[in-house]
């Protein structure tokens, strides 16, 4: 796959973020009303696939991650029906959520399964992604913190998400770490080891401001699969935006069965609006993309720099030092107590 | 001074092991017999020249034994799958099981918090719920057992070396079966368990946060008071369980940080989640001994 025509045939997958990642962004926060509101949008923009959970995925419903403002299954059952053609799907993370949660979403009417696991840790995955590809549904295997292992290491783990029955592997740069050209050779090697029948798959985000670049480099080196967010809304700096990315695959003459100028007004119109905070490469943010660490624990990282009086920049670096992997968000409070009473700033004994 | 109690491990992996080597310390256990299924199993040969008797027979090939042997305590260390069927077989011969499988058909056993509860001589299968439990649960109990706990969640944090094939393929036991005994032995009305594995390199130590909702203004004191005496209680069997941070207050939630160091007797250091499975497996037999005998 490698000129421009070829891909002009074989449409890319779009895939919104923004009702999944972007719950990170408002602390979980968004009512059922915006939900709805923005799903339909992008539903009547053309949008193929929407992802509706918990930012940590089904089940991520927590005092470690954040308590929602209502269950998945009430954010389901209140956006699958109003779809016209656009498809739902739902994630989750094995050792946070089970079967038990993947069964609740199929009843919603999920179309996709996407099962998520560290870039190291697929083996982990294999009950949750054999139930789904049992089901028959579109089963999607998604490895995150991509940038920690090689793209052999990578293949290897992807090989193990396909043998299990994933029809479909993401690399994730969960940490907005890559550069394109290691999108390029880690995409191109699944891409080219990979049964064809496999689709692959790249999600980005943009703490380094490469998520359409990035994006653009995986399409380029055989991705069919590409997950963003509508005016960015998601963890860190957002995902790739998506509007972003749809003027951009135009301008390439690529395909993709969204109406441009749709979906920058739902960007405009219904996402913007309804930020907390607006989604920006800040220092926290940058310092994510630039020490390699799970984009979710940004605004950890902000609070604890608020409690503690501890920088949320050398949290977040130490954090990187550490290996620390996505759902590691207890370990920012427990870091940030111990850096303050390293600093006189707690008392020793801290919390006591 | 005390009588030992003969002692049978079945499963000759590194839990099996690890095992003997503490029970090899005990004074109120003594390992007698090693129960395998390979004949060219490593486990089965460190048990032999640790002076255990061996058969690679599997459970059949010790019944034959425990009468003759004396065997009164049997530690299961092998699978849900085969426990049922070994614990079986060895209840019927009066043998008492420490089942370390997630099988969970006795009553789920955290030995600080609940082992004083159990029903004396009609206890005969005990489970030892699951490495993330044996770490968190005495926390929620030591919160619990001052102020009411609404909702109780624990986070394990485990290093990628540490978890075995058996547990990466079924997760979900793990998660839904930590998240029951929170609440049954933790005392928790809502329990959840949340599990990380990190492939780190050099492995991270297990480390585990606890957190609890209590029913209105947490009473700091008294639950601080309870947390460090329930640590000083698990650090009897597991000298490297330490709270790092907390208790934290924050609004109704109260949080603890801790790590668990293993004795790195067979099992390294790091792998304190295993550790703490098999500390915590022989002083259930210790104690069910000892209240036995204090019982004559």
């Amino acid at each position: 796959m490698s000129s421009e025509s070829a891909m002009q045939q074989s449409r890319v997958k779009l895939h919104d973020m923004s009702l999944r990642d972007g719950m990170h962004s408002k602390q979980h926060q968004i009512s059922i009303e915006e939900m709805v509101n923005i799903a339909t949008g992008l539903d009547d923009a053309g949008m193929p696939l929407i992802e509706v959970t918990h930012g940590d995925g089904l089940g991520g419903a927590s005092v470690n991650y954040g308590f929602p403002a209502h269950t998945d299954e009430d954010y389901l059952r209140a956006v699958v029906p109003k779809m016209k053609q656009a498809k739902v799907s739902a994630l989750l993370l094995p050792g946070i959520g089970t079967v038990d949660h993947l069964r609740m979403a199929q009843d919603c009417g999920v179309s996709t399964i996407r099962v998520a696991t560290h870039c190291t840790e697929a083996d982990v995955s294999q009950q949750h992604i054999q139930y789904a590809a049992g089901q028959g549904l579109d089963t999607v295997g998604f490895l995150m913190m991509a940038h920690m292992v090689s793209a052999e290491a990578l293949l290897e783990q992807a090989s193990l998400m396909a043998s299990y029955g994933a029809n479909c592997v993401y690399c994730t740069d969960s940490a907005g770490f890559m550069l394109p050209e290691e999108v390029s050779e880690k995409i191109g090697l699944l891409r080219d080891k990979l049964p064809a029948n496999v689709e692959i798959g790249f999600h980005g985000h943009h703490n380094l401001a490469m998520g359409v670049a990035n994006s653009v480099a995986a399409i380029r080196a055989g991705a069919s699969r590409i997950d963003g967010s509508v005016a960015g809304l998601g963890a860190g700096a957002g995902n790739t935006p998506l509007e972003v990315l749809v003027a951009v695959m135009h301008r390439m003459g690529m395909a993709t069965g969204i109406d441009l100028y749709k979906i920058m007004d739902v960007a405009e119109d219904r996402v913007v609006p309804m930020m907390d905070q607006p989604i920006r490469i800040d220092r926290d943010a940058l310092t994510l993309g630039y020490a390699g660490v799970y984009s979710s624990f940004l605004l950890f990282a902000k609070r604890a720099e608020q409690r503690y009086g501890i920088s949320a920049r050398d949290v977040l670096v130490e954090l990187g030092r550490r290996g620390t992997v996505g759902g590691q968000e207890d370990m920012i409070e427990d870091l940030a107590l111990t850096m303050a009473r390293e600093k006189g700033l707690v008392a020793a004994g801290a919390g006591s | 001074m005390a009588v030992k109690q003969r002692a049978a491990i079945i499963g000759s992996g590194n839990i099996g092991t690890d095992l003997l080597m503490k029970m090899s310390r005990s004074e109120w256990v003594e390992p007698v017999w090693m129960v395998g299924i390979d004949p060219d199993s490593e486990g089965l040969k460190r048990a032999e020249k640790l002076g255990v008797k061996t058969t690679s027979d599997g459970v059949d090939g010790l019944l034959p034994m425990v009468e003759r042997d004396g065997i009164t305590l049997a530690f299961d260390a092998t699978s849900a799958y085969a426990h049922a069927e070994n614990s079986r077989k060895l209840n019927a011969l009066g043998v008492t099981m420490i089942d370390l499988t997630p099988a969970a058909i006795g009553p789920f056993c955290v030995p600080p918090v609940n082992l004083a509860a159990l029903g004396g001589d009609t206890v005969n299968n005990v489970n030892m719920v699951t490495c993330g439990g044996q770490a968190t649960i005495p926390m929620v109990a030591a919160v619990s057992r001052v102020q009411r706990v609404t909702y109780g969640e624990i986070v394990a944090t485990v290093a990628s070396r540490s978890i075995g094939p058996g547990t990466r393929m079924n997760i979900d036991e793990f998660t839904r079966t930590t998240a029951k005994a929170v609440e049954l032995v933790g005392g928790a009305e809502q329990g959840k368990a949340i599990i990380v594995i990190n492939p780190a390199e050099p492995p991270l130590m297990m480390r585990d946060t606890v957190h609890c909702l209590v029913d209105g203004e947490p009473q700091q004191e008294a639950i601080t008071r309870s947390v460090h005496a329930m640590v000083a209680e698990v650090q009897r069997y597991v000298p490297g369980y330490k709270l790092v941070n907390g208790p934290v207050f924050d609004g109704q939630r109260v949080s603890l940080f801790l790590e668990v160091e293993g004795l790195g007797d067979f099992l390294p250091k790091y792998a304190g989640n295993l550790d703490i499975m098999t500390a915590a497996a022989l002083r259930t037999a210790e104690m069910l001994v000892q209240r036995a005998q204090e019982a004559v």
